[in-house]
């Protein structure tokens, strides 16, 4: 395989969990946690996923990672580490690679999760949680890596003392940096973030945003960050793709999406965002109807229909294909072309 | 309820303070805060992780179990013409029984706090109306799915004899809030009642709450960390900082001339839809301090780019700075600015 242009490029992904029901545990069916998703991620930028619970957006995350195991569809990593000494970077598909590849991608993928407070072992100092990928990957000597670990924790805005106390010692915004600072270890080109902020309280998550966007700058990082915060992926992302019941609905450019979003269900999910102006947050109307439907019976033809205002009959009874209709703008919507949408553009 | 009083707060806490007693010493929770909640109106209290603000509703609940006490302060309600003091009352007692879950009622943030799984949401909500405006089987029943009804519940019929876990999360939200409305009580502690659901569904249950709270004419205190979610709701809002308000002003005031430095550096460090992106937020320096240890002064200057030597030293006072506009800030004092 020759190297492309993307660092990540995802084509066609999906997951099916399989439904169990009574005593013999009988296949009762599929849920469509993620279904046939496509996108790619660029070195050094973010791209944001966005969507409701049961849209599939962190099932996905973790299936870049191989996770969990894809049902289908290649994940394709333009890995450094894999191609031979002096050589073009080389195509990995993580979805079929070899253990002994996925152990050496995952120094360049790296994913951090949303609860700080159960996703570091309460066992172990800081300093050897930090240090745990290197030791896992036996990179340096001990000496080394406790130096590493130092320079690591400091970083991210702690001390390098800090790698001698525990994780119960620290706040959730420190705790959240300590499982940046693990991330960050190998030197990852990718990480995933899974509702990095979303536990955080509002202070501390601007300090972790910040953070974010300081790595990115420094290192050329490159995020994909899933997140349920319109604003706060709005505020970091580059592109940022919407999820709706295991499909992408659309994907375009961070400005673009917000100045003519053209899924309704974009446009209903900006308009719910809570706006800090009484006047503003008073006035508006989402226009959305009823609850998301489960998972495991979507409605037929496209998935939204039931709740969409300006569904008509070929909703309710044909899949809108995705399309692209501007550069880098797509939508899977049978009247993306026809009716008019409200801009959120500033 | 008089329509003479109508003017009068429904409830007036004074200098309330709620400390947790435990070995690594004393955590004043909520200490000395003074406000109050009127008719019809909805009070909006905002703040951090371990600001106080739930237990600032517990209290008024008298929820409040060991090792929390609270340990001075009024919690005066007023109810038609007479004026209980609830700090004063038996938490056990039978007047307490009485107001909780009719005339005061809570939700929560996670609804099965208040939801029992093993009960059909008719028979819970049937029971507090039996229980509380001893209706007979039928006659509560039909309140229930009125109440139902009310909450835009679809097919209320067939709904009332689901258990919980056969609604989705914004069902059971709008069921916990059915059942909390269903005997009309004139205060709503709401704690966090919209931060487990969906933006989308989030949207809905606030619009059905102003709508309720219009149709039965209760007053609700809401508690959120979200500035956005308050905007949309509340009358009045007061932000609270370690236990202590910080600054109290209608949502209008608040949201246009922020005061107290936390409350600005609250509303700038959160990203908007319209602000610059992949730039950095201003952002609040450091951590909430430990509730065991809080810092002298006003327990806020650690954290303050404006901190003086005075506000290391002396705490300062709730005071109006404009027009129904308090804030705790000696920069705010004319006296000392």
């Amino acid at each position: 395989m020759t190297a492309s242009a993307h660092l990540l490029e995802v084509r066609n992904l999906s997951k099916f969990f399989t439904l169990r029901k009574g005593m013999l545990q009988r296949a009762a069916g599929h849920v469509r946690a993620v279904d046939d998703v496509s996108f790619f991620v660029d070195d050094g930028e973010t791209l944001g996923l966005v969507g409701e619970s049961g849209c599939g957006k962190t099932t996905t995350g973790r299936a870049l990672l191989r996770l969990v195991p894809p049902s289908a569809g290649e994940i394709l990593f333009k890995s450094t580490q894999l191609a031979r000494e002096g050589e073009a970077p080389r195509l990995i598909d993580v979805a079929t690679a070899t253990e002994k590849e996925l152990k050496v991608l995952r120094r360049e993928m790296q994913i951090i999760f949303q609860d700080p407070f159960s996703s570091l072992n309460p066992r172990m100092n800081v300093g050897q949680i930090v240090s745990e990928p290197l030791d896992v990957q036996r990179i340096g000597r001990q000496d080394e890596r406790r130096d590493r670990v130092g320079s690591l924790l400091e970083s991210v805005g702690l001390n390098a003392k800090d790698a001698r106390r525990y994780p119960h010692e620290f706040s959730g915004g420190q705790r959240q940096r300590i499982g940046i600072a693990r991330a960050l270890a190998l030197e990852p080109r990718l990480i995933v973030a899974d509702e990095p902020v979303s536990a955080l309280d509002a202070s501390i998550q601007a300090q972790v945003l910040n953070l974010m966007l300081d790595l990115q700058n420094e290192h050329g990082l490159a995020f994909v960050l899933i997140a349920h915060d319109l604003a706060v992926v709005r505020h970091i992302s580059d592109r940022i793709a919407v999820m709706y019941l295991g499909r992408l609905v659309e994907l375009a450019s961070t400005d673009a999406l917000f100045e003519s979003p053209q899924h309704p269900y974009t446009e209903a999910l900006m308009a719910a965002v809570p706006i800090p102006d009484p006047d503003r947050e008073r006035a508006k109307d989402t226009g959305l109807l009823g609850d998301v439907p489960s998972a495991t019976s979507p409605p037929v033809g496209c998935h939204f229909h039931p709740r969409c205002r300006y569904a008509e009959d070929i909703c309710k009874t044909e899949s809108p294909p995705l399309r692209e209709i501007q550069e880098g703008h797509t939508v899977a919507c049978h009247l993306a072309d026809t009716i008019e949408l409200r801009s959120f553009g500033s | 309820m008089s329509v003479a009083h109508s003017d009068e707060p429904l409830i007036e806490v004074e200098d309330l303070r709620t400390y947790f007693h435990s070995e690594a010493g004393i955590a004043k929770a909520v200490d000395g805060i003074s406000f109050a909640v009127r008719r019809k109106k909805t009070l909006g209290v905002v703040g951090e992780s371990g600001c106080g603000k739930s237990v600032t509703a517990r209290s008024i609940m008298r929820l409040i179990r060991p090792p929390g006490k609270i340990e001075s302060g009024s919690i005066r309600y007023r109810r038609g013409e007479e004026t209980l003091e609830l700090a004063g009352l038996d938490p056990k007692g039978r007047t307490l029984r009485e107001i909780r879950g009719a005339e005061i009622a809570m939700i929560f943030q996670e609804p099965m706090t208040s939801l029992n799984p093993v009960f059909t949401i008719g028979e819970q909500i049937t029971e507090v109306i039996r229980l509380h405006l001893g209706a007979g089987r039928g006659e509560a029943r039909r309140r229930a799915i009125d109440m139902l009804n009310a909450v835009a519940i679809p097919s209320p019929h067939q709904r009332i004899d689901d258990y919980p876990h056969q609604l989705s999360g914004g069902m059971r939200q709008r069921a916990m809030i059915a059942m909390a409305l269903s005997c009309h009580p004139s205060l709503l502690i709401a704690d966090e009642p919209t931060t487990a659901l969906d933006v989308t569904i989030q949207a809905q249950v606030i619009r059905l709450m102003r709508d309720l709270q219009r149709e039965f004419e209760a007053a609700i205190i809401f508690i959120t960390h979200d500035l956005g979610v308050v905007a949309g709701i509340a009358d009045e809002v007061m932000v609270m900082y370690l236990g202590e308000i910080v600054e109290r002003a209608p949502v209008r005031d608040l949201f246009r001339d922020p005061k107290h430095p936390y409350t600005q550096g609250l509303m700038t460090s959160i990203p908007s839809l319209n602000g610059a992106r992949k730039q950095r937020l201003p952002v609040i320096e450091g951590n909430v301090p430990s509730p065991f240890d809080l810092p002298r002064g006003c327990r806020f200057h650690p954290r303050c780019a404006h901190a003086s030597e005075l506000c290391r030293e002396r705490a300062p006072l709730l005071l109006e700075a404009a027009p129904e506009h308090h804030v705790a800030c000696h920069l705010q004092d004319p006296e000392l600015a």
